[in-house]
């Protein structure tokens, strides 16, 4: 069982658990959380699953591709060093990463 | 394979506890798709606190449907990926959710406008205080002789996506009748899984009036360059079995046999407007709704691919309607019904979008390019981008990008805050248009 924590703009908590093979992004909206909208349902078309990516957890996950990187110059709230599109965020097996979720999405 | 219909269905019951049999639900959800979903959602987070059911025909937990012809047909993603919402999530909020029943009866209450009692195929009642129709769309037949032989599939749902999964493994020929989003993504994805594929269009252009001259003609060269067969201006004459009475061919008007397995068909959806008509609502290509998400009873809530509203676009023309097929709008034309239930009348406005990969070209569309007057063509072969851009009276209205997702952020922005883009300077492919808003 993996784990994903995920902060939102006020500094409020939650923690999901996640299967291996989900994103942070599926994670997150199954279960409603709010902060992560994902139009696209993972499609990698909408970039309204923006995170910030805690930079201790960078290596946990798959790295960027050009198009994720593309898309991130289209985030509502500005891009910063560690941000993310969290439907491209793969959780392996056991595995835990801290997000933090941007203001908004939209 | 049979496939039989008038069966009768049991159906089953998921999230919180459904109201007793004699009890009244506060909002009747009829469609537990994109837009029905989003409904529910979007009223547990305005505050609404009236029961809700969610009800539709599929066997299947609600889902997501773009990745039915893409990433769930190629075999990268599972189902579980599919869903919207854990049980959890909906026993939380107050969701019962039910399956497998198809209504097929509605009975208003003449004593209390906007309730009723709706009758469901398994024989069940579902008495209700606020009707929602998000019925969506189902796929238009295909009308020729074999049009109903096994092997002879359409794709809207999770059911017509499992039984083409099974007949891939054995197909060595597809053929893909319609040239529109859906054909061709399913078409790539087949190509993508080792089968020799072929298009039949019959209009003279693919992706019909979706998209412009040019952008058809990029996504033209650019799939016969990897592989597809297609045909455009092609007449079938008739679906071809073998002497199993399987598919084995379709037939041209010109007497060309095309050798196919499996045959898709995939020529546009027709609006689910029988439920509407039982009830006397007005339709006209979909339920006419106002700006508010209300049909024409002024209390029958309608969202999604079912509706037909005024254009939602600033600035488009008074009085012009549309009925979209589309993710973004399934969403935010149920979050405009949302506020109407709550007694909130927000109009809905907004600038569409919509996505299509094919292949590994990523389609992106913001805005609406009907009654475009010029376009502004950004050709950059060498990194693999192509976009159009539309303008109506030297205002940018619409963009077609594929693979060029900075272009498409750009005009979306543009056209969400209502600004234009200068079609001068967008033309020279290397000027960032983010940089020419204004
Ligand atoms: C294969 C495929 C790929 C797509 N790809 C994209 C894409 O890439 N991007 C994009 O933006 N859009 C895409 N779309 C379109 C998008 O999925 C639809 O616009 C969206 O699903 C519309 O949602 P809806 O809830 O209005 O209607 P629907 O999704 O059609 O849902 C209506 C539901 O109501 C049920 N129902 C109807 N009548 C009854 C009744 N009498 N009783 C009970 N239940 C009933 C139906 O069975 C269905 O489950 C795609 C669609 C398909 C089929
Ligand atoms: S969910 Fe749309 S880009 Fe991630």
């Amino acid at each position: 069982m993996s784990t994903v924590h995920f902060t939102d703009y006020e500094g409020n908590t939650t923690s999901l658990d996640a299967n291996e093979g989900d994103s942070v992004m599926e994670t997150a909206v199954r279960n409603g959380l709010e902060g992560i909208v994902a139009e696209c349902g993972g499609s990698l078309s909408c970039a309204t699953c923006h995170v910030f990516l805690d930079e201790a957890d960078a290596d946990k996950v798959p790295p960027m591709s050009e198009m994720e990187d593309e898309m991130l110059y289209g985030t509502t709230e500005d891009r910063e060093d560690n941000s993310r599109l969290s439907c491209q965020l793969k959780l392996g097996a056991d595995t835990e990463v801290h997000v933090t979720t941007p203001e908004t999405q939209v | 394979m049979t496939v039989s219909t008038d069966q009768q269905t049991v159906p089953s019951y998921a999230g919180a506890q459904a109201p007793a049999a004699d009890q009244a639900t506060g909002l009747l959800i009829i469609g537990a798709s994109q837009s029905g979903v989003q409904l529910a959602i979007s009223l547990r987070a305005l505050g609404f606190d009236d029961h809700i059911t969610l009800l539709g025909d599929e066997d299947h937990r609600p889902y997501q449907r773009p990745a039915l012809s893409k990433e769930y047909l190629q075999g990268k993603v599972g189902s579980e990926s599919l869903i919207f919402r854990t049980n959890e999530y909906w026993i939380d909020h107050n969701i019962t959710l039910i399956k497998n029943e198809r209504i097929d009866d509605i009975q208003r209450d003449q004593q209390h406008p906007g309730a009723g009692i709706a009758y469901g195929r398994s024989g069940a009642t579902y008495p209700y205080r606020r009707l929602a129709l998000t019925v969506g769309a189902s796929p238009r037949r295909l009308e020729v002789a074999g049009g109903n032989l096994p092997g002879v599939v359409y794709l809207r749902n999770a059911d017509d996506a499992i039984e083409l999964k099974a007949l891939v493994p054995e197909a060595k020929d597809v053929v893909v009748v319609g040239g529109g989003f859906i054909g061709l993504e399913a078409a790539s994805s087949l190509h993508e899984l080792g089968k020799n594929v072929t298009v039949l269009e019959h209009g003279p252009k693919l992706i019909g009036r979706a998209v412009g001259e040019q952008t058809s003609q990029y996504f033209l060269n650019q799939h016969r360059h990897r592989g597809l067969d297609i045909r455009l201006e092609a007449q079938i004459d008739e679906i071809l079995a073998d002497d199993n009475g399987d598919v084995k061919a379709v037939r041209l008007t010109n007497g060309e046999e095309v050798a196919a397995q499996i045959v898709l068909i995939g020529i546009g959806v027709v609006p689910n407007t029988q439920l509407a008509d039982i009830l006397g609502l007005e339709i006209n290509n979909g339920i006419v709704v106002n700006a508010h998400a209300l049909a024409s009873d002024g209390n029958t809530i309608v969202a999604g691919d079912v509706a037909n509203m005024p254009n939602p676009v600033p600035g488009s023309p008074t009085n012009e309607r549309i009925r979209m097929e589309s993710v973004n709008n399934a969403i935010e034309h149920a979050k405009v019904a949302a506020y109407s239930l709550m007694g909130r009348s927000e109009e809905y406005a907004g600038i569409p979008w919509f996505w299509s990969n094919q292949a590994d070209i990523k389609l992106q569309i913001a805005g609406l390019s009907t009654g475009f007057d010029q376009t502004v063509v950004r050709d950059d072969t060498n990194r693999g981008k192509f976009s159009v851009l539309y303008y109506r009276d030297g205002q940018i209205i619409a963009a077609d990008c594929a693979n060029a997702p900075l272009d498409f952020m750009a005009v979306k922005q543009a056209l969400g805050k209502g600004k234009n883009i200068d079609p001068e300077a967008a033309a020279e492919v290397s000027t960032m248009l983010k940089t020419l808003i204004a």
